[in-house]
């Protein structure tokens, strides 16, 4: 069989996973890496092999579980986006000295320019840290293969192998050749080593002895050595050295340029540790030597004589933000001594930004939170409603949870005031499970005053609409323990937890007001926001009935209150001093804008 | 037949550029073509600036270049500013646009009020699928694109087997766009 299936690059990473046997798959969803897991299922559902294939509540527990199970012979896999990483590192560090049985994965998606992440960072410095591999691929076709290579070199060398796309591999598309699907047969085995899985200090220094001797031959491993692209091409004391998205990129280019004859190109499959020999021949072949790379000088770091390198480090190639193919198309012109005119981008006006859907349940939140603080200081997280930027309700988000220790931080900064602020904090429901409860926990015993506002959709619907622990379902639908948030927030020690539907506005209002009172006399408060969030499938049945709103011309003075504050993407205006209308194509009859128009503009017009 | 075509396909999150762009793409590969397509997912898709890079034929990059795409299908008129740049001189732009537009440059511009006809036909949710009967039906010769209505019909067939009605609505969309 040698069919080809049209693949997103994360559709093509499952279907590596699926046809080399792997048997246990975690992950927390995060853009651009959510679509692993979900495309697994379904290869999964096709095949029906006994898989085992979960979100977990972080991408710590995620890569615990799949580690784990990797640690009995079996295959598996764990995959997140790159700052998910940041959370799983702990366990990431400490399995690198223990190494594995079964071939272990850590897929880790970057997100260069950033499209949709906080960090640029690049994972490889994580994967050299940790000292394990990283391989780096420039295409879905090339990440499923390597795949099966990263499987191969990681119980060759009983160790975890990371696993490095970006964006632009992830969600590229491309014609991928499928081969068929081997079931796993192997039997988990455990055999108790407490030298080796519960290993003291003493036996640490040993593991990471033996670490360091699996990178240096790791280094000598062909199966995953570079490649020369254009073996044909003239000898040269110059080189190109790639790898990534940007392989994919200078061969285009170079092509077009016509250098493909003339420049020798090589790319790296394994950017760390990189081949002993690879860096002995660039040193003896080579008196210049151009490295692209995203996003930081990996391989570059790792060239014997840096200086013969021209790269991140020389300001050759951009250290900041994606690196594009016609940026690329300069630099190499500009190496191979070609001149180029770089075209002068035309790109000039400026894109739309992003906003909450019309009719979200966290506008209505939101609006109602600017109500009951307005000078208060909103702190928030990740998610859709980071996007309440837009609206002035969030002034702050690092990572995910910090909303809850922000607002302590906050609290502390200013609890010998005279006048100390309102501080509410907003944090979805998913990210509550992630990383809120330690920070909430910690709140209540420090008695912090502050409002914390979960907004409940029932679902993470950022990156998709996972399910949450509160959901009862699982990846594949079948059916999962409920978590419930308001016993967790209780089990906390939350004395103030009250739970309001932020699309019944008055309510909803007075509830954040009571809670903001609360929170100034006594101590923590938390209000649970409940309405499902727009686009989530399965939660269709519990969609509030459409109410139709029109927006009445004469009592409308164009005072776009409801534009500039609530910014309903079905409120729209022909220009400044016109009235708005309701767009029906966009409005999902929420109802809620009925509430904001301080002229009452907006009204009913039938109930359907 | 060697194929090498670039198309840069935009819009706002919501609209469906990632449904065409799948269409296109499958239809490419019916034809026996490479494909490589990138796209935006995440945060944009909630009303942001939503743009594809389609590329059929022999490319291992999944982005074009400014100045080398063979033309835009912009679902918003503001698309022709925002990526007209990368269209390549004597290329095609099918724009979705109330009035007639400027031709920018030396690009063949060919609007289509697709959100008048997608209240005709009524299917407000439809204007990204008759973007793309327009343009099958509007671009020929050099600025022809690498495959039919038919092709589409096809693909879209096999895509949505499961789903009668919805099948039934999204070609009466391609087909209303195919006649203006
Ligand atoms: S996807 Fe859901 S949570 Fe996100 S903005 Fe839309 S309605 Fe709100
Ligand atoms: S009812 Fe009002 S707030 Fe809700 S979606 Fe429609 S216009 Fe927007």
């Amino acid at each position: 069989m040698n069919d080809r299936i049209l693949m997103l690059g994360n559709q093509a990473i499952s279907r590596g996973l699926i046809e080399n046997g792997c048997a246990v798959a975690t992950s927390y969803p995060g853009t651009p890496a959510s679509e692993i897991l979900p495309s697994l299922v379904e290869w999964r559902l096709a095949e029906n092999t006994r898989l085992h294939a979960q979100w977990a509540v972080n991408e710590k527990v995620a890569f615990e579980i799949a580690y784990t199970a990797a640690m009995t012979g079996l295959r598996s896999m764990v995959s997140m986006k790159q700052v998910g990483l940041n959370v799983a590192s702990d366990p990431l560090m400490s399995a690198a000295y223990m190494g594995t049985v079964g071939g272990f994965l850590v897929v880790c998606a970057d997100d260069p320019g950033p499209h949709s992440s906080q960090t640029e960072q690049d994972s490889r410095m994580m994967a050299m840290m940790a000292k394990i591999p990283v391989l780096d691929p420039d295409s879905p076709a090339q990440a499923k293969d390597m795949i099966a290579m990263g499987y191969a070199l990681s119980e060759a060398f009983e160790i975890p192998v990371m696993i490095r796309p970006t964006t632009r591999v992830c969600h590229a598309r491309q014609d991928v050749a499928v081969s068929p699907i081997v079931a796993d047969t192997r039997q988990p085995k455990f055999e108790k080593n407490p030298a080796r899985w519960a290993a003291t200090p003493k036996f640490r220094f040993r593991l990471h002895q033996s670490l360091e001797q699996k990178l240096s031959a790791i280094s000598n491993h062909a199966a995953t050595a570079p490649q020369r692209c254009n073996p044909g091409a003239d000898e040269s004391r110059q080189a190109i050295v790639v790898s990534g998205v940007a392989a994919a990129h200078t061969r285009d280019v170079m092509k077009d340029l016509g250098l493909w004859d003339h420049v020798p190109l090589y790319q790296v499959l394994q950017p760390f540790p990189l081949h002993r020999e690879f860096i002995t021949h660039l040193d003896t072949a080579y008196s210049q030597i151009l490295v692209i790379e995203e996003s930081a000088g990996i391989i570059e770091l790792q060239i014997a004589d840096r200086r013969k390198v021209l790269g991140k480090v020389s300001g050759t190639v951009p250290s900041v933000g994606e690196i594009l193919p016609e940026t690329i198309e300069a630099i190499v012109a500009k190496f191979a001594g070609k001149s180029v005119s770089p075209p002068d981008l035309p790109l000039t006006a400026p894109g739309r930004h992003p906003t909450l859907c019309a009719g979200c349940p966290h506008r209505a939140s939101f609006f109602a939170i600017k109500k009951a603080a307005p000078r208060g200081i909103y702190t928030s997280d990740i998610g859709c409603y980071t996007l309440g930027l837009n609206l002035g309700a969030v002034d702050t988000f690092i990572c995910m949870g910090a909303a809850i220790s922000q607002a302590a931080g906050f609290y502390q900064a200013f609890r010998h005031e005279a006048r100390r602020p309102d501080i509410v904090a907003t944090l979805g429901d998913s990210t509550f499970f992630h990383a809120g409860i330690p920070a909430l926990i910690d709140a209540v015993v420090q008695n912090v005053r502050f409002v914390l506002v979960i907004l409940d959709n029932r679902t993470t619907a950022m990156t998709g609409n996972q399910p949450t622990p509160a959901c009862g379902r699982g990846i594949g639908g079948e059916p999962t323990i409920t978590v419930a948030i308001e016993k967790l927030v209780q089990g906390c020690g939350v004395a103030f937890c009250e739970t309001g539907d932020p699309y019944d506005v008055p309510a909803f209002i007075s509830l954040v007001k009571s809670a903001v009172a609360y929170s100034r006399e006594t101590g923590p408060a938390v209000v649970i926001a409940r309405r499902p969030c727009l686009l989530d499938r399965s939660q269709v049945e519990s969609r509030h009935p459409f109410i139709r709103v029109h927006v009445v011309e004469k009592d409308c003075d164009a005072c776009h209150y409801c534009i500039q504050h609530f910014e309903c993407p079905a409120l729209i205006t022909d220009g400044k001093d016109k009235p708005v209308r309701v767009n029906p194509a966009a409005c999902t009859g929420c109802g809620v804008c009925l509430h904001v128009c301080p002229k009452k503009a907006i009204v009913i017009t039938e109930k359907v | 037949m060697t194929i090498q075509q670039q198309i840069i396909i935009s819009g706002v999150g919501g609209q469906g550029v990632l449904f065409v762009t799948r269409l296109l793409a499958e239809a490419a590969m019916m034809k026996g073509f490479p494909v490589l397509t990138s796209e935006t997912h995440g945060m944009a898709q909630r009303g942001g600036t939503v743009v594809s890079h389609l590329k059929v034929g022999d490319f291992s990059s999944p982005l074009i270049r400014p100045f080398s795409a063979d033309g835009l299908l912009a679902f918003k008129s503001e698309s022709l500013a925002q990526h007209g740049g990368f269209v390549k001189s004597g290329g095609w732009a099918v724009v979705n646009s109330g009035g007639p537009l400027q031709s920018t440059g030396e690009l063949k511009v060919e609007s289509v009020d697709a959100d008048a006809i997608a209240g005709n036909i009524g299917n407000l949710k439809s204007v990204n699928l008759i973007m793309l009967g327009a343009s099958l039906s509007r671009l020929s010769g050099d600025c022809g694109l690498f495959c039919t209505l038919t092709d589409i019909l096809t693909v879209l067939k096999m895509q949505i087997s499961g789903a009668p009605a919805k099948l039934e609505s999204f070609t009466a969309a391609i087909h209303a766009g195919y006649k203006v």
